[in-house]
């Protein structure tokens, strides 16, 4: 890059905060989807200002900026697909306020998500929106791609907790967006318009978020199935019975192979499908709302209910979930990783659907997911070193998305288009509500500097790479 | 000659990274700059560029891979346990191979690879003064466990004028009807803290163990893995091999988390014939647990009056599952009241010559620990590793804590001691 340039970002962050070795073009290249682009330079901002007037240059002299958190998405949201400067915010990790009287908090981008939440939950309060990432995923990139996580199906995804922003334009501008209130409807909404937004609108430099009240306590149980049809209409029947659990997560016949091994928890062969559901609320009320869910799903071929009498033993059925994504290299060493979302009545459908995909074309599919809010996770596992592997695999996504797509699901409900799903926008959005999407994007970033070749792109060959986690 | 691994023996490790990202919520040096060249996921990625023949070992190639505590706690969470402490350690080698030995490790291979150096030094312990440091080169390897310019603040533990080979005899004899047993002592317990290594041996010798503690052993080769000089612990391992071929030992003990790491986890890992010793190495803690001590203890009257204590994982044991042993132990001694602090298992931040390259860092990561100290209200932090005890100190004077970092074996013995009125 130009060394004007660079003296111009020496400038404004310090010679410390501006990378220009291979090194540093190296190791900001990638996120989770294992995509690789290289940066022309890497700078890290520590405030709103720097954030400004960094994309005031870039935009000058119309350069692409990629606004970047922990590089942790599953889209490609933070890749430089045209190089340019990676703008990382993992610095500003300062949480400016927890106000326990009006129940929000507000923070920079760079703040960890679980680390937020420890700090509000020891003053009682909670912070509902829980993505498998949450250790080391920040409240800035939640905000960017609309995180969801297992808690959603009760308590909603990032979204429903974002009341302001504080968001640097793609021209260079500072804007104030919501504020601390819970109502609020002066001039239009333009906090949801950035939420998801995949950093293509904006820069979100500060977040107001809501908080709850902590619950006082949970209870967690582990059901298993003799059939995914069983576990299927439990959870129908549980939601029908107007019962929102905290959690409601599944997992299928191939996912539990890939965990029996390894699992801390007894599963027999029979064992054909998984429940994990956890409620919470006031202690008194969770033993007899457990016991409403046992009567609610006795019917439908359950081999064995395990509940959690203690944290340990609640953490002991955790692990049998989190014990799914290291272990699904099992089956194949190449994952193609979708988080479909259909009504949650579908989801039954959606599963024969699946099975039906895996065996028409002999590719081994693995779900599990959050099945209490339809959301799935289809990990089509495949070997790509088998030639027409890729071809065939576009041929199951293409399938996949269709029957999503016909149950009146989503393509994608927490990990955002990016580049991974830019191709199949158009199956789900007709082109009119494209068009007005991408003249909102015009209105805001009339050079399209940011984050550009995202969403709207169509133009590359993006079959999913290699990805082996979750 | 050099029998460690290089970086084209991890090429399929390396490819099972997903960069999923997990290490950043447990690699101390991210934390601390939030800064991706910092964390395992980056430097992996810069291992694999090396291999592809994509990069060189530029400059600031070399500043990330230095920036690694090589305390493994990314490993241990890693979906796909990509091993990359031993990783770091191969690039550091490759530099080194390229480059010659930095500075430090130069120091390093000067004061550990002569015995008779690292005696002479230590012996005039007493005597370390800064006309003593002028006499061994700026950046001597005596500065990994002592003050270096810009570390003048450090507290360092006070050097034993005799160490522990002056005090023992190499075999100690036992019961007849109970098996030798082989003492690796390490560096820190030989000169530093000879009395942790005398409690060892005392404990073994009354539960009826013959100890031999052969005085051909060496330095376990941890700082010389941390400085990327492989050809040294090459030379060491087989020092410290042939050592102990002088008896038929049942097990080699340590007492010394990072010795362990060091003759046990790495010499596992090296191209050569080591199986029949490294099958052998234990850590004490486990080694006691199944002799049944821990039994015995708990069946103690409690003390009255006992001492709160919390326990500090040292990473390399951590990073090889020994976590349940100590904390047995701690929980079964009738003079300790054992509590749990939050971050317990948090790496210190010694990190072989880590502290030495990046003191401030060093400092700043082992802050960490100091919050989690105070309130678990302990009066004592133990571990088992003598190179965390003097990371702990150092922690807990620069926090102004009225706090004493100390040895289990110290805790240990002081149980079995007779009791005082």
């Amino acid at each position: 890059m130009d060394a004007q340039i660079i003296a111009e970002l020496v400038e404004i962050v310090g010679a410390d905060n501006v990378l220009t070795a291979p090194t540093d073009m190296i190791t900001h290249s990638y996120d989770a989807t294992q995509k690789c682009y290289m940066p022309d330079v890497v700078v890290y901002a520590e405030k709103t200002d720097e954030v400004a007037r960094v994309v005031r240059l870039a935009n000058r002299l119309k350069i692409s900026v990629l606004p970047r958190g922990a590089g942790s998405g599953f889209s490609g949201g933070s890749l430089p697909v045209q190089g340019g400067i990676v703008l990382v915010l993992t610095r500003m990790t300062k949480i400016l306020d927890i106000d326990s009287d009006n129940l929000t908090a507000e923070v920079e981008p760079g703040v960890i998500t679980a680390e937020l939440q420890r700090q509000v939950e020891k003053l009682g309060l909670f912070y509902p929106p829980d993505p498998a990432s949450k250790e080391f995923s920040t409240l800035g990139g939640n905000v960017a791609e609309c995180a969801g996580g297992p808690r959603c199906v009760k308590y909603g995804v990032t979204k429903d907790y974002v009341l302001g922003l504080e968001v640097v334009t793609p021209t260079g501008d500072i804007i104030h967006t919501g504020g601390k209130t819970l109502k609020n409807v002066v001039g239009y909404d333009l906090t949801k318009l950035f939420v998801g937004s995949e950093g293509t609108l904006g820069i979100v430099t500060k977040i107001i978020l809501k908080l709850l009240p902590k619950p006082a306590a949970k209870k967690t149980m582990l059901v298993q199935f003799e059939t995914i049809e069983g576990a299927a209409k439990s959870v129908a029947a549980i939601i029908g019975a107007k019962i929102i659990p905290a959690t409601l997560e599944f997992m299928d016949g191939a996912t539990i192979d890939c965990i029996r091994p390894t699992s801390p928890i007894p599963l027999p062969e029979a064992c054909q499908a998984i429940l994990i559901i956890e409620v919470d609320g006031d202690a008194a009320m969770l033993d007899p709302q457990i016991a409403r869910i046992q009567d609610i799903i006795k019917s439908f071929g359950i081999l064995s209910v395990r509940i959690a009498a203690s944290h340990e033993e609640s953490e002991e059925i955790w692990q049998v979930r989190r014990n799914v994504s290291p272990s699904l290299r099992r089956v194949n060493p190449d994952k193609f990783n979708e988080d479909i979302v259909v009504p949650r009545s579908k989801v039954p459908d959606m599963i024969r659907t699946l099975e039906k995909i895996s065996t028409d074309y002999g590719v081994p599919i693995v779900n599990f997911g959050h099945a209490g809010d339809g959301n799935i996770h289809v990990n089509i596992m495949v070997d790509l070193r088998h030639h027409g592997m890729a071809e065939k695999v576009e041929r199951v996504l293409d399938e996949v998305f269709q029957a999503v797509i016909a149950l009146r699901g989503s393509i994608s409900g927490e990990h955002g288009i990016g580049t991974a799903k830019a191709k199949y926008l158009g199956m789900e959005l007709d082109a009119t509500t494209i068009s007005y999407m991408q003249r909102i994007k015009d209105a805001f970033d009339p050079n399209h500097i940011l984050n550009p070749g995202k969403i709207f792109s169509y133009n590359s060959n993006h079959l999913p790479v290699k990805t082996g986690n979750n | 000659m050099n029998k460690n691994k290089n970086l084209q023996d991890f090429a399929g490790v390396i490819g099972e990274c997903v960069k999923c990202g997990v290490c950043q919520a447990h690699c101390p040096t991210y934390q601390l700059s939030r800064r991706e060249g910092a964390v395992a996921r980056g430097k992996i990625a810069l291992a694999a560029a090396l291999l592809e023949g994509g990069t060189s070992l530029e400059e600031r190639l070399q500043e990330d891979i230095n920036m690694c505590l090589m305390c493994g706690s990314c490993v241990s969470k890693c979906p796909n346990k990509v091993p990359t402490h031993e990783i770091v350690g191969a690039i550091r080698r490759q530099i080194t191979d390229n480059e010659g030995l930095s500075l430090i490790g130069k120091g390093v291979s000067t004061l550990l690879g002569s015995k008779a150096l690292m005696n002479g030094l230590i012996k005039g312990g007493a005597l370390l003064s800064p006309m003593l440091l002028k006499k061994v080169p700026e950046s001597s390897g005596l500065r990994l466990r002592f003050p270096a310019p810009g570390m003048q603040d450090r507290t360092v533990p006070k050097i034993a004028f005799r160490n522990l080979f002056d005090r023992l005899p190499e075999f100690i004899e036992g019961r007849p009807d109970k098996p030798v047993v082989g003492f690796f002592a390490g560096c820190s317990i030989t000169y530093a803290y000879p009395e942790i290594g005398e409690h060892m041996v005392s404990i073994l010798n009354r539960l009826g163990f013959s100890v031999y503690l052969p005085k051909a052993q060496r330095c376990c080769g941890i700082p010389a893995l941390s400085s990327g000089n492989g050809k040294l612990v090459t030379e060491l391992a087989e020092k410290n091999v042939a050592a102990f071929k002088g008896r038929d030992v049942q097990h080699i003990l340590t007492a010394c988390g990072s010795c362990n790491g060091g003759i046990g986890e790495h010499y596992r890992t090296m191209k050569a014939n080591f199986e029949s010793f490294t099958a052998k190495v234990i850590d004490f803690s486990v080694f006691l647990r199944d002799t049944g001590l821990f039994e015995d203890l708990a069946g103690m009257e409690k003390w009255p009056e006992r001492t709160r204590v919390t326990y500090h994982d040292p990473c390399h044991l951590k990073i090889q599952g020994i976590t349940r042993e100590p904390r047995l132990l701690l929980k079964a001694l009738p003079n300790v009241e054992f509590v749990e602090m939050a971050d317990a298992s948090v790496c210190c931040g010694l990190g072989g010559t880590f502290s030495v390259q990046h003191y401030q860092a060093s400092k700043a990561i082992g802050a960490k620990k100091a919050h989690g100290l105070q309130e678990s209200g302990a009066s004592m932090i133990a571990t088992a590793c003598p190179g965390c005890i003097m990371q702990l100190q150092d922690i807990i004077n620069h926090a102004g804590m009225q706090v004493k970092a100390v040895h289990l074996l110290e805790l240990l013995a002081a149980a079995l001691s007779p009791r005082r009125s």
